[in-house]
């Protein structure tokens, strides 16, 4: 069981600095030939490790081992590019239990200097 | 150009082999071995190693950045993960997808409802991208 009291905060994230070779990388799997700007999943890279180091906080209490990936949404104000410094802040957004499963939707809020550049939406399902 | 609600895009596949996979594991981080082992995968009862459910999305998101002149033209995307895409050793399975145009909007910008599908099997759900496309 996720920690009720864990549901509604935010879990400010630490600086990243995205690399021109992360977004060749990425590029490279999807057959993007532009690699000036990161593609719009990109962002995925950064947020899913900050939902996982929140979810697996002792004071929230998930088994990753037991996640599976429900839906995802982005919101793409500034396309991400090398040498921009990214801090992803991880909002617990919703919850709900379904057939003794568990919903966790993590909003993650990726600012670069202070401006938002990407939302994006994971819902994640803990498996019963 | 002109662009009419219920227009149908033309359709686009894309291969995925378990090369693909370790390309995207390593592009992503997302070292989850049900994408690259398939004894471990068929032991937390999965027909076989999936593709990331992230790399199909990226993949359309693709389709749809492409259609609309770039990356940087996709505004909105999200899809629900409904069946995995299944990938055996040694085989390149399609990810075929299509798009309808769904709404176009006052400001210009277009709705693309996307079809995804792997060996005929519907993998995304409510597939949409909100795009600017680039004349």
């Amino acid at each position: 069981m996720i920690n009720p009291d864990a549901i509604g905060r935010t879990f400010k994230g630490a600086e990243v600095s995205i690399t021109q070779s992360e977004i060749d990388a990425f590029c490279a799997v999807l057959g993007e030939t532009d690699t000036s700007i990161a593609p719009p999943t990109f962002s995925i890279r950064i947020s899913l490790d900050q939902s996982q180091n929140v979810l697996t906080s002792p004071e929230v209490g998930v088994n990753w081992d037991r996640i599976v990936h429900g839906d995802q949404k982005f919101e793409i104000h500034q396309p991400l590019k090398a040498g921009d410094v990214v801090r992803c802040d991880s909002t617990l957004e919703g919850y709900k239990q379904m057939a003794g499963n568990e919903f966790v939707t993590a909003r993650s809020d990726l600012y670069v200097n202070e401006k938002l550049a990407v939302t994006n939406w994971s819902t994640l399902v803990v498996r019963a | 150009m002109n662009h009419e609600v219920g227009t149908a895009l033309p359709e686009r596949v894309f291969y995925i082999d378990r090369a693909l996979l370790k390309q995207y594991a390593d592009a992503s981080g997302d070292q989850n071995p049900i994408h690259q082992n398939e004894d471990f995968a068929k032991s937390v009862g999965l027909p076989n190693v999936i593709a990331h459910g992230m790399l199909t999305m990226g993949l359309v998101g693709q389709y749809a950045a492409d259609w609309a002149g770039g990356s940087g033209q996709v505004k909105e995307y999200s899809a629900r993960f409904t069946k995995p895409v299944i990938v055996p050793a040694g085989e390149k399975v399609d990810l075929t997808v299509t798009a309808t145009i769904g709404e176009v909007f006052p400001d210009g910008k277009v709705r693309l409802d996307l079809n995804a599908t792997s060996a005929g099997v519907k993998v995304l759900g409510m597939a949409r991208a909100i795009v600017e496309k680039n004349h």
